[in-house]
């Protein structure tokens, strides 16, 4: 029998709402790599944050090395050697890479100062020994996601964690940076660390862990040795059902080309370029996929498209009509429907109804609008006609979009943006932080609308996804496209290499 | 009459002018550096104005004027700190309830104690320095030297030792580092074991302590009495100030002696040029639109600035 590190023993948690952990029993060995998996509100963040004390249970005890601990706060988790590494970095952005790691530990001198020199080392030392090079002055705002989850981990190192829980770790990387990333804890747990880590991907589980907790809605549904179970057998247990993995999709059916953005130019927010002479063209019935680290553009280029941002040149044609720097009103009206990357931002009013929501963008004409006001007799039948197609649950049509879970937000989004037949679908980041089930649903209702004909523009830093949607994908980096590629002739390994920008020499040799 | 204007009396009058500003931007430094709003800034330094002159009065000493109006500076920013850091309110709202309370109490308590608006300092804190010398051949550039750097009220000393101090404590202790992460990002100051209440409720009264340290300065010090509405605006010059100094002490220091030659010209012009004295009374108020206008863009407020911390709910 290992060495028990952790316990949890019949953890309930409940919010206002929901139960979000019922009875919860946790038990992870000293040494092991333990996936927790689950989809999305199955309570694996909430369990987690009960254990570094950013939220106390409503019942329920805690052994660390055998002993019941009283986990009031954070500091008492510190104390307690268990680190955890956020899906949001929890990094300042204007501060330095030493800075955040030694916040709320600083080293002292003369009884009052920081110790920056010996904070600076100590960074130094501890970076060395995990066999990666970080400059402990750089501001964090300058350094990429990938460092800053390095300096995430070394923060957790810099307070001698020994139980360290990784939440959904790599869900901003690139697949190299997963690679490293693997390494890195496997390392750890040469040293003897005790790894916790969320995931809701299930090869990672198959690849780095050795046993796997599975948890849905609230509750532990199974333990088991990772050799000992698959992939199947694992989302069987997180979705209560059978999933299908593998996405039917029909031939290809290609109509005339009918979108076509050529030697496109912007600028960011800042002022400097962010779309470079890009230029690309879709055809009916054809799913191009963007794939990109996020931050090379693939905003700047879906604002220019849907009008949210002007083009300093180039040009956009649908349908040989240029609608360049046309209002996001007149780009609507010329059926160009948009999937926005930031779900709360852009695609919803979390403080408006489920009904009112649905009708955003076609507010102001008929039948929703007549003369001064709305016409609700319309918009509420609009509305439960949707919630039904579309299955949004709850199906209150008067329920506020804060009150339904993500995957729901994003169905509320993509049935008024399929709604009224789009010629041209934009969906950046259509499953960005949906669980499994609702993933499975937006991939079917943008594959549903290529066979109609449609032409989509596919944005997304899942290579996964882009892999199992797209016709062909275009990868983007520093705001050009550096290459256009079929997915069949093509691997996650070659894409993840273009994503980073360490691309023509490999080519070339490959070509050779 | 350029001479006449800018001469070592303009240098040291633009001081004078500037230490109100200077300390209670210096007020809105630390609470927006820890994520509150301080826009009860203005009602503090007329509170601390109010009580300083009336404390000294009461008891002869001005120093017991000085700590009087600090301590209900602290006062003022404690109830801010809890209607907007306890209780979670809205912190434009709680520091524009401040200031109309400042109004109001401060008229009340003179009518009260005084029985009426306009109060004169009985007594004035001493001036330290060099003693100035005749004027003599020859001795007028030293009398200037003096008159420029080391003839004024120690509260102007007091200042100096200030701005360093919270330089020092905001960038090389602990305690200023948990500060800046607490306004930029609390949740992760959390995760870090920093308390983020007391940190917002220590700068909050900080920020009080300073504007009513400014508000002594300016009835005890600048004008040797206390009317109603003294403060004229100052809190939020002093908020101008704060902003177009990047929240920093020293950039802060610097911009609001800049809004003190502003206003010490405006003093100086009137009755030398033929325009009337209201448009010269202008001069600050528009020094301070343009410094803001040409701060956009290049000042970024702390990130976490205004937004009560509560953990997610998830």
């Amino acid at each position: 029998m290992p060495e028990i590190a952790l316990e949890m023993k019949d953890i309930t948690k409940r919010f206002p709402l929901v139960v979000a952990n019922d009875k919860v029993n946790f038990t992870v060995y000293k040494g092991e790599i333990h996936a927790l998996v689950g989809e999305n509100g199955a309570g694996k963040s909430t369990l987690m944050s009960i254990l570094y004390g950013l939220y106390l249970a409503n019942s329920g005890h805690i052994f660390i090395n055998g002993k019941k601990v009283n986990i009031a706060n954070p500091k008492v988790a510190i104390n307690l050697k268990i680190g955890m590494v956020h899906q949001h970095f929890m990094l300042v952005p204007p501060l330095t890479v030493a800075e955040n790691i030694i916040l709320g530990m600083e080293p002292i001198k003369n009884n009052i100062f920081i110790d920056m020199e010996d904070a600076t080392k100590r960074v130094e030392e501890l970076s060395k020994s995990m066999g990666f090079k970080i400059d402990p002055k750089a501001k964090i705002e300058n350094i990429s996601v990938g460092v800053q989850q390095r300096v995430e981990i070394i923060k957790v190192l810099y307070r001698g964690a020994e139980i360290l829980v990784m939440d959904e770790p790599t869900a901003v990387l690139t697949p190299q940076e997963v690679e490293e990333l693997f390494e890195i804890l496997k390392s750890l747990k040469k040293q003897g660390k005790t790894i916790i880590f969320i995931t809701h991907k299930l090869n990672e589980v198959k690849d780095l862990s050795d046993r796997v907790t599975v948890m849905r809605k609230g509750k532990v549904v199974g333990v088991k040795n990772t050799k000992d179970t698959n992939q199947e057998e694992i989302a069987s247990m997180m979705v209560g059902r059978k999933v299908i993995f593998d996405i039917e999709k029909k031939p290809l059916n290609l109509g005339k080309t009918a979108f076509k953005v050529d030697k496109l130019e912007a600028l960011n927010n800042k002022g400097l370029p962010a779309v470079k002479n890009i230029s690309f063209e879709i055809k009916e019935g054809e799913i191009l996929g963007f794939a990109g680290v996020e931050g090379n553009g693939q905003t700047e280029l879906v604002e220019v498209i849907t009008g949210l941002r002007s083009a300093s040149s180039g040009k956009i044609f649908l349908y040989d009509s240029d609608i360049t720097n046309y209002s996001p009103r007149n780009i609507r009206e010329d059926k160009i429907a948009h999937i926005p990357e930031d779900r709360r931002q852009r695609g919803i009013i979390s403080e408006y109804t489920l009904a009112e929501n649905l009708i955003l963008g076609s507010h102001y004409r008929p039948p929703y609008n007549k003369g001064l006001s709305l016409n609700f007799t319309e918009i509420n039948h609009h509305a439960e006609n949707l919630i039904k197609n579309y299955d949004i649950r709850p199906s209150d049509k008067d329920n506020l979009l804060k009150s339904l879970s993500g995957g729901n937000q994003q169905k509320v989004i993509v049935a008024r943006e399929l709604y009224g037949e789009p010629k041209l679908l934009i969906a950046a980041q259509p499953t960005r932080g949906l669980d499994v089930g609702s993933i499975e649903f937006v991939h079917q209702q943008i594959l549903n609308e290529r066979d109609k004909g449609k032409i989509i523009l596919l944005i997304s830093a899942d290579l996964e996804e882009i892999f199992s949607l797209s016709d062909r994908i275009a990868v983007i980096y520093e705001g050009k496209i550096v290459d256009v590629l079929d997915p069949k002739k093509t691997d996650e390994k070659e894409i993840g290499l273009l994503m980073t920008g360490s691309t023509t020499n490999n080519k070339l040799s490959k070509v050779k | 009459m350029f001479g006449d204007i800018f001469n070592a009396q303009f240098f040291s009058s633009s001081i004078r002018v500037a230490i109100p500003l200077a300390l209670a931007g210096l007020g809105g430094v630390f609470s927006e550096k820890s994520g509150v709003i301080n826009i009860g800034l203005e009602g503090m330094i007329l509170t601390g104005a109010f009580t300083a002159i009336a404390a000294t009065n009461f008891s002869g000493n001005p120093w017991v004027g000085v700590l009087a109006a600090i301590m209900v500076g602290m006062l003022l920013g404690l109830i801010h700190a809890v209607t907007c850091i306890t209780f979670k309110a809205n912190q434009i709202v709680s520091g524009v309830a401040i200031n109309l309370f400042a109004s109001g109490i401060t008229v009340f308590f003179s009518w009260l104690l005084f029985g009426e608006t306009q109060i004169m300092a009985k007594s004035s804190l001493p001036i330290w320095g060099l003693p100035l010398p005749n004027i003599g051949e020859g001795s007028v550039f030293v009398r200037n030297l003096i008159v420029m750097f080391a003839n004024y009220s120690p509260l102007v000393y007091l200042t100096i030792i200030i701005f360093v101090l919270s330089h020092i404590i905001l960038f090389k202790t602990p305690f200023g580092l948990r500060l800046r992460s607490v306004g930029e990002y609390p949740q992760a100051a959390d995760t870090m074991g920093v308390n983020i209440v007391k940190m917002r409720y220590i700068a909050v009264m900080t920020s009080g302590a300073l504007a009513g340290l400014a508000g002594s300065f300016l009835s005890l010090e600048q004008a040797h009495f206390f009317v109603k509405e003294m403060s004229g605006g100052r809190g939020f010059i002093a908020l101008a100030a704060m902003i177009f100094g990047k929240w920093t002490p020293f950039g802060t220091a610097g911009a609001a002696l800049l809004f003190g030659v502003g206003e010490a010209l405006a003093m100086r012009l009137q009755g030398v040029l033929a325009i009337p004295v209201q448009f010269i009374n202008m001069v600050p108020y528009l020094l301070a639109i343009f410094v803001l206008v040409s701060a956009i863009g290049r000042a970024t407020p702390p990130a976490a600035d205004g937004i009560p911390y509560e953990k997610e709910i998830g």
